[in-house]
């Protein structure tokens, strides 16, 4: 259930970028890794309750979903892995480091700009 | 009016489309929150343990026994996460040591933002060590920092020696697991410490794995001598870092409710 906690963050940033700039936003790109520790189909359950009555209200979410991928260590290969299997997919070995697969980003957001905006701030 | 779509939602202005582009983790409030929180304890030289595990795992026997074995050297405090009752922090205060309960009312982790609010219930400038119970529960509490300096799992022999494989997130930001109750193996013929080690490994995790039993007092002086090193890594690092705390602290924050 912290899919609601999270959603409600990400509401959070959604203002802050959209502020008085927007109209209205219309779609939102999460990039979601299978080690981030979030249900992305939870999440899409829980946007459109946490959006009501706020500028996102209305707005699609769009979930990527990142791979996971391990440098090994001991031999070095970049590989593929599960989220309870982060061995070398080259050697086997557990020695790795992650590199990809645990991210929980905002990384964009669409939005329709009032007339009256003057330009897009930097976030 | 439709409210599914937003087709009827009023379109003010030009209607101009703009894509921003801002790549920002999505707990980045809560990770703020999280660093003041460790600012705060490092400031005070005070090292801060996060328990984390399945809801009877024993984290409380665990620090009890732990209280009675540290308290003569460090001055303990413990913050307690659960969703109703202050039962544990009346467990840990019967031992003479500080507890402060959080009580989340339903809610299945506890947030950074919480934990400074804690803090500020703790004279921090009269502490050596904070641990903090984590709400029992091996999902939630993984993706929310709280300052903390150390991350500790527990798992219990009735759980299954496979659940590192199925709570992968939880158990791969572990820099400790300790396999509890382990006074209980010889009536469990399906937990396997090695292979409990193993789902761990297979986590690319090289966290040290220590079995024990609280309550029958089996291998505590293992989970000791790791807690005393790593207080004393923790405060060597805090000496090469930052300034000892002048007392005159001014928060620069604005305090607001936890959220759920």
């Amino acid at each position: 259930m912290h899919e609601l906690a999270i959603c409600q963050a990400l509401i959070a940033q959604i203002e802050a970028v959209a502020g008085k700039r927007a109209a209205r936003v219309r779609q939102v790109y999460l990039g979601i890794g299978p080690l981030a520790g979030v249900e992305p189909r939870l999440l899409a359950d829980a946007y459109p309750l946490v959006c009501a009555g706020t500028i996102a209200e209305g707005s699609r979410l769009d979930i990527e979903a990142t791979d996971i991928r391990v440098r090994c260590r001991t031999c070095g290969a970049e590989t593929t892995a599960t989220p309870n299997l982060l061995i070398c997919g080259a050697c086997g070995d557990w020695h790795t480091d992650l590199l990809a697969g645990d991210e929980l980003l905002l990384l964009r957001i669409e939005l329709e700009t009032r007339e009256d905006a003057v330009e897009i701030a930097d976030v | 009016m439709c409210k599914t779509c937003g087709c009827s939602l009023p379109r003010t202005g030009a209607g101009d489309t703009a894509t921003v582009d801002v790549v920002a983790r999505l707990l980045q409030a809560n990770d703020r929150f999280a660093a003041h929180n460790r600012d705060h304890f490092n400031s005070h030289r005070v090292i801060a343990f996060n328990l984390m595990s399945s809801p009877g795992a024993g984290k409380t026997a665990l620090l009890e026994a732990t209280i009675n074995a540290l308290k003569a050297d460090f001055r303990l405090a413990v913050i307690e996460g659960d969703l109703e009752t202050d039962n544990d922090a009346r467990r840990i205060r019967a031992h003479g040591i500080p507890a402060v309960q959080i009580t989340t009312g339903g809610g299945c982790h506890l947030d950074a933002n919480m934990i400074h609010d804690a803090l500020h219930d703790l004279p921090l400038s009269q502490l050596d060590i904070v641990f903090i119970e984590n709400v029992g529960n091996l999902v939630c509490p993984a993706g929310f920092d709280l300052g903390q300096h150390r991350n500790i799992v527990l798992l219990s022999a009735t759980e299954g020696d496979d659940k590192p494989a199925k709570y992968p997130v939880m158990f791969r930001g572990a820099d400790l697991v300790l396999l509890t109750k382990m006074d209980l193996i010889p009536f469990l013929d399906d937990f396997d410490p090695p292979s409990a080690e193993r789902a761990v490994r297979d986590l690319a995790n090289a966290a040290p794995v220590i079995s024990l039993s609280a309550r029958k007092a089996i291998n505590l002086d293992a989970w000791e001598a790791w807690l005393r090193a790593e207080v004393a890594a923790i405060r060597s690092s805090q000496n090469a870092t930052t300034e000892p705390h002048g007392g005159t602290h001014h928060h620069g924050h604005h305090h607001r409710p936890a959220v759920a």
